[in-house]
């Protein structure tokens, strides 16, 4: 049986081996975190270990972070919490989208990059203090936001700013403690930490109130026992994500970018000309359905996706590339590469070989139908 | 192993009691979970590659088992952070969803804060809450349930099991009377599975919640049933890509599923001979508690609760020196939450433990992992202690003079 080969990294990430090893050892402690006996203590001992490592990545008090299920959780606590309008870029996920059907969109431009003009012309018509909502860098298209820009218009304007910043930790250096952002959300799954756990970046002079209450964790933030070992990966992993290198990622997706437009021309990369993550590629094949392309690429091997996964079992059509103007026929060609730190020369090239495969199979069976 | 007082933090091994607070992870649970973290990891909702499918597979499993052991549907379990989480949808979802029908809901004085805290938020937009009282032996009067129903009750929430005083409510008759008044039924049973039998069908369970890290599984994941005949509907507390059919959206945490699987089948395969072996582990400590220390008072139902509880009250000691002076006993004086606060329970409040008796209070959890010596050595510290600081209290003196010390009028400096 072929190794697998998996870029699909944006869906998920495998963990990392220091996280892997921080947990195994944590395993053998347990007790609730709330208690005040000896295994209590030890416990919330780690549990704030891994706040202040958070908290030092973000250069903010680690009285401000809160512990959470994961981004979506730490999403739906922004958007809901938050008591007055919002505005949110229209390529948001859906974990953004969908817990205020009243928000304002903010219009991206053919490139993915949230138009300025728009933003400021709808801070303009707002009357109260408005939150604005817009991802770190993009989970499809790997298109980076201006987010100076973009907080310095919301805090001229008196709004306070939230970012899902899930997709650029680690990847993006962003100097967090000048740009001074209100709420961040983030998940341990997308850093090599495991799914179940994330966090929110909370900013303590500007309330929201709590989606999850009870018992009063995480200083009435967020009920509900802490996930210790979730927490314990995250931490490791933050502090991992300081120091990785991704310049050999990026030159591996360079490379693979510029050996499929030097064959052919007629591909399209989406966001190709914008600022993008090191690691993404929204690649449109001619010709070939997106749900036949992740299919074929499974059967020989591959994980790549065809938009964000999320419930639906069926492939449909992305908001992500509808706000940026692609027009349908191309959106249902296009799949998503997602390369991890651990990809390879050899991967890329495993990768070529089979789209090249596919593509002039599909192409030529195609041509034979007609 | 023996209890010495003066080295009882050097070298004396710590003994959990606290199984209600958590518990530890089963390594049978472990072992399954562990693969999950490495070998087959994969976002279980990548419908598109075999990564994704093995994990898809590997959570629709763990729902099986989470559903067997309620005896529900698994398209009736929602997975969700843990069971403070599933308190809050199930009943924010409901009043959510219903509210403009039907805006009355019951619950009872002794549930967890999650649910309390959510019913007075809930209160704040309009709902009407009815606390019910309970009786002295910390279950719901049956008859005040009845009267308490209205018209307009959206739901009755009780809990299965106390977690501070581990007396057993009586779900069956509270199910057959919700069902009657055509009100939703959703019982908070984090306490309860893997330790009592639960059936939603034979006991009109509507809603039940559910949390792995109190039945050997692993934290940060529990779990809502919701019945799908009839069909109840909730508002979402999580929107996102639409996970868990739209009730809960999130990115499924696969090994924690895995483990929360696994830890309810063995949970039912094992809980018959568990409730045996805990039965007798209680009964032991609390017949040597007994014979050594005279004025030691069970709080709760003394038959019609779980095996691996008792919440103790050792009159005429003061309850932070006790915590002191068995320091390696890791108990708590009530519900992990509020430990850290030094306010009496109002659990035992709840049930008319009158404040000077709470503040002696001390919760004992025993489980899956306890042993007889360690039952023994426990037995030996607590009753030394007590002794200790009963010989040095002045109301343990007055009191073996026969002086009534509630009738003792303390003149003010």
């Amino acid at each position: 049986m072929i190794q697998r080969l998996y870029l699909d990294h944006n869906a998920t990430t495998p963990l990392l081996p220091a996280v892997k090893e921080a947990m195994i050892a944590a395993m053998d402690l347990h007790g609730n975190p709330s208690s005040i006996h000896k295994e209590g203590r030890k416990i919330r001992q780690m549990i704030e270990e891994s706040r202040e490592k958070v908290a030092v990545f973000f250069g903010v008090k680690s009285a401000r972070v809160i512990f959470t299920s994961g981004a979506t959780e730490s999403n739906n606590h922004v958007l809901r919490g938050f008591c007055g309008p919002v505005i949110i870029g229209a390529t948001e996920h859906d974990s953004v989208r969908q817990p205020r059907p009243d928000a304002k969109i903010c219009s991206v431009t053919q490139q993915g990059v949230l138009d300025l003009d728009h933003l400021e012309e709808l801070l303009k018509e707002s009357s109260e203090p408005t939150l604005v909502s817009v991802m770190i860098a993009n989970n499809q298209t790997g298109v980076i936001q201006p987010i100076a820009e973009i907080l310095k218009i919301t805090h001229s304007h008196g709004g306070v700013f939230h970012s899902d910043c899930v997709q650029g930790i680690g990847k993006l250096t962003l100097d967090w403690s000048s740009l001074k952002p209100n709420y961040l959300s983030f998940s341990g799954h997308k850093i090599g930490a495991p799914q179940g756990v994330g966090a929110l970046i909370i900013d303590e002079t500007r309330p929201i109130s709590p989606l999850i209450r009870g018992g009063g964790q995480e200083r009435s933030w967020r009920s509900g026992t802490e996930n210790f070992l979730g927490i314990v990966g995250l931490g490791i992993a933050i502090e991992a994500a300081q120091k990785q290198d991704w310049t050999k990622v990026k030159a591996l997706k360079d490379t693979l970018e510029s050996t499929l437009l030097n064959r052919y021309p007629e591909i399209e990369i989406f966001g190709q000309k914008s600022q993008r993550l090191p690691n993404t590629i929204s690649l449109r094949m001619p010709g070939v359905k997106n749900d036949l392309q992740v299919m074929l690429f499974d059967l020989k091997g591959i994980s790549v996706s065809a938009e964000a996964a999320c419930s639906s079992g069926k492939v449909k059509s992305s908001h992500v590339l509808k706000a940026m103007g692609i027009p349908e026929t191309s959106r249902n060609e296009n799949i998503r590469v997602s390369l991890g730190l651990e990809t390879t020369q050899q991967d890329i090239e495993q990768f070529i070989a089979t789209w090249e495969d596919i593509y002039s199979s599909s192409i030529t069976h195609t041509a034979k139908a007609s | 192993m023996t209890c010495d007082a003066k080295n009882s933090n050097k070298h004396t091994p710590q003994i959990y009691l606290d199984y209600q607070a958590s518990t530890p992870c089963d390594p049978r649970v472990l072992e399954k979970m562990t693969p999950y973290f490495t070998l087959n990891f994969g976002n279980p909702h990548s419908r598109t590659h075999a990564h994704g499918w093995a994990a898809e597979e590997a959570t629709e499993q763990a729902r099986e088992q989470v559903a067997q052991i309620i005896r529900a549907d698994p398209r009736e379990i929602i997975f969700t952070s843990g069971a403070t989480e599933a308190n809050n949808l199930a009943l924010k979802g409901l009043a959510h969803f219903y509210g403009d029908q039907k805006k009355h809901i019951i619950t009872c004085a002794t549930e967890h804060k999650c649910v309390l805290d959510t019913c007075r938020h809930l209160e704040q937009e309009g709902f009407d809450v009815t606390y019910l009282p309970v009786q002295t032996n910390g279950l719901i009067d049956l008859e005040a349930l009845r009267s308490a129903l209205r018209p307009d009750t959206l739901v009755v929430s009780i809990m299965a099991v106390n977690n501070e005083i581990g007396v057993i409510q009586p779900l069956a008759e509270i199910g057959k009377i919700c069902r009657q008044n055509n009100t939703f039924f959703h019982t908070d049973a984090a306490q309860a599975v893997g330790k009592i039998s639960l059936d939603v069908e034979a006991m009109n369970i509507d809603l039940m919640s559910i949390s792995a890290h109190k039945l050997y599984g692993p934290m940060g994941i529990g779990a809502l049933y919701v019945r799908r005949r009839p069909r109840i509907r909730l508002q979402a507390l999580i929107n996102g890509g639409g996970q868990e059919r739209g009730m809960r959206s999130g990115t499924l945490p696969t090994p924690l599923c895995v483990g929360f699987g696994e830890a309810c089948a063995i949970a039912q395969a094992e809980m018959e001979q568990d409730n045996i072996r805990l039965a007798k582990l209680a009964k032991r400590f609390h017949d040597k508690i007994n014979q050594s220390l005279a004025d030691v008072f069970l709080n709760g139902d003394p038959v019609h609760r779980i095996p691996g509880n008792l919440n103790l009250s050792f009159a005429y000691v003061e309850g932070e020196s006790l915590v002191m002076g068995i320091k390696n006993l890791s108990v708590s004086s009530g519900s992990a939450c509020t430990s850290a606060s030094l306010e009496p329970s109002y659990v035992l409040r709840a049930i008319g433990v009158g404040e000077d008796l709470a503040h002696t209070s001390l919760r004992f959890g025993f489980g899956r992992f306890t042993t007889e010596e360690e039952v023994d050595t426990a037995v030996d510290c607590l009753v030394t202690s007590v002794l200790k600081l009963r010989e040095m209290s002045p109301l343990w003196e007055m009191a073996q003079e026969g002086i009534d010390i509630s009738k003792i009028q303390w003149a003010a400096h």
